[in-house]
């Protein structure tokens, strides 16, 4: 296998490398983290606002997500980097110059709003799926926008935006590889770039590349599929996460294992099992 | 059908002549979807106490009326007062004015509802499904909301359903809960929106002895729709005839169930009754 010839040494020069490569394997973590929850943020934050039944709130929202869902993260980026910069070395005077020239910032954030506005539509839909009965039911215990929000809707929609999110995130993982371009901040994939050179792009990008960043995103799928587990198994839905993580055989019983006394007909009406029902709106 | 008796009649009336202000208010009401008018100048008073049960086919407004007092549907004309209140609108120059939210949230702490889906909070235990409200909307405090709970969960025969999970109870055990979650708010109005239409047959009667209870035992004001007409005759003091979004006969209910004036109402209760 001639192609392979070289690897051993290159393996030796991952290893004397490794240093760096760790360093760049932080910061795409760190990215993914502060990225996503960046993303997180504003994909609740929007997501919320688009789903107002106030024109004032919702149109605003609107705007923003289409606009940052628009433009190609590499472009919002690349105005981030080296377009914004330009005003303060103009005006070396102006305010959060730190700020500004903080090159990490500026990727967290151009990762933030663009996949949190791809985030803030998974929000709303899942929002406008909780069955319009329990929009009614917090009305008639008189409840407060906040509280039933926090308490009672937005708890049952988690569980059917989680899938969504978790995808998001996933992207944005990958997404994160764009910041090679940004001066001063050596993500993985940079590294990745340097270790081309003593090595060969096959084996830095196609082998090294592939694997780590396949790892990366499982760990993240793992995590997200735990959090929906759990959130189903908190709306009577599905095993909880100990059942599903016990060895015992009782683990792998089928969703729905929660109900005890439900028969077919009683669990269709039943409140806690009309998991999707398309009806109502945000209201 | 059950046997109907004559519980009812025992004080029939005798709350609206002894309560001058009516606790609810009806006073040229109208609702309309779209160009769709549901209901059209409708104007009834319920007196405190009174327990006044909405009969008709559907579609003739009798759960709209329900949905218009809990503030589930938005007043397109007329007026709603609570206990002489305002709820919605009020008039001010012969114009219609809307009420502040605060006064509104404040009106609405009064009225209690079940529906007829239950809407029991899946993401909470029967005991958290009660407490709920109570603690984050009326401030009562967390040992004196679970007293009450535990209380009221006797009361509906599940005292030992507290940490359940909705999913885990039958349909008639869920509605029992709702009844408990909305009498824990010590409601002066409650409304029952058809609160057996999705129970088998057979729990039906558990859940009309758990409100007949109550109707014995509080002065809680009812509006009911309902369409067990045994549920109706020993619970109510009135009824009310509807069809086409008008009252087309209202009086005791002895009266409505054995002599009805409206050719309509001897249709409709032939239809409902007769089989």
């Amino acid at each position: 296998m001639e192609f392979f010839e070289d690897w051993p040494q290159y393996f030796e020069v991952v290893i004397n490398w490794s240093d760096r490569l760790m360093a760049g394997l932080w910061t795409t973590i760190q990215l993914t983290l502060f990225g996503g929850l960046l993303a997180f943020v504003v994909a609740v934050t929007l997501g919320l606002l688009a789903g107002s039944p106030h024109r004032w709130m919702r149109i605003p929202a609107r705007i923003l997500i289409e606009f940052f869902r628009g433009i190609s993260l590499v472009v919002l980026l690349f105005w981030l980097m080296f377009v914004l910069p330009q005003i303060w070395m103009r005006n070396p005077d102006l305010p959060f110059r730190d700020l500004v020239y903080n090159t990490f910032l500026l990727g967290v954030i151009a990762l933030g709003v663009n996949y949190g506005a791809y985030g803030a539509e998974a929000v709303r839909a899942s929002l406008t799926t909780v069955p319009s009965g329990q929009w009614e039911a917090t009305t008639a215990l008189s409840m407060s926008w906040p509280h039933k929000m926090r308490r009672i809707i937005f708890p049952q929609a988690w569980a059917l935006m989680l899938p969504s999110l978790a995808n998001l995130w996933v992207h944005l993982l990958k997404g994160s590889a764009i910041a090679y371009i940004m001066p001063f901040v050596s993500d993985f994939t940079a590294e990745l770039n340097q270790l081309r050179r003593p090595t060969d792009i096959w084996f830095s990008h196609a082998f090294i590349g592939l694997i780590v960043y396949f790892l990366l995103a499982l760990i993240l799928t793992i995590f997200m599929q735990a959090l929906e587990a759990r959130a189903k198994h908190k709306l009577g839905r599905g095993p909880s996460l100990k059942e599903i993580l016990s060895p015992a055989p009782k683990a792998v019983v089928p969703e729905g294992s929660g109900v005890k006394i439900a028969d077919s007909e009683q669990e269709a009406a039943g409140a806690g099992s009309a998991p999707a029902k398309p009806e109502g709106g945000v209201r | 059908m059950p046997t109907p008796t004559d519980a009812a009649g025992s004080e029939p009336g005798a709350a609206a002549s002894s309560a001058p202000t009516p606790v609810i208010e009806f006073v040229d009401v109208e609702k309309s979807f779209g160009n769709n008018v549901v209901l059209k100048d409708l104007n009834f008073q319920v007196a405190r106490g009174e327990r006044v049960t909405l009969i008709g086919p559907s579609g003739s407004g009798k759960t709209t009326i329900l949905r218009l007092v809990m503030t589930l549907e938005e007043l397109t004309g007329g007026y709603i007062y609570i206990d002489g209140q305002p709820l919605t609108h009020h008039k001010r120059d012969g114009k219609r004015v809307p009420v502040s939210k605060k006064e509104q949230k404040r009106l609405r702490t009064r009225i209690g509802m079940v529906f007829q889906q239950f809407n029991l909070f899946p993401n909470m235990t029967v005991l958290e499904n009660i407490i709920e409200a109570p603690i984050h909307v009326l401030g009562r405090s967390k040992k004196d909301a679970i007293a009450k709970a535990h209380s009221l969960l006797e009361q509906v025969g599940l005292p030992e359903k507290a940490d359940s999970h909705p999913s885990s109870l039958s349909g008639g055990q869920q509605q029992r809960v709702a009844i408990a979650r909305a009498l824990a708010m010590d409601p002066e109005i409650l409304l029952l929106d058809e609160v057996t239409s999705a129970l088998d047959p057979e729990v039906v009667d558990d859940v009309l002895n758990i409100l007949r209870e109550v109707a014995d035992t509080t002065n809680v004001t009812m509006l009911i729709v309902t369409h067990e007409m045994g549920f109706a005759r020993d619970v109510s003091h009135k009824v009310m005839m509807f069809d086409g979004g008008h009252v087309v006969e209202e009086g005791p209910p002895d009266k409505i169930f054995t002599n009805p004036e409206q050719e309509r109402t001897r249709k409709f209760l032939s239809a409902v009754l007769g089989h």
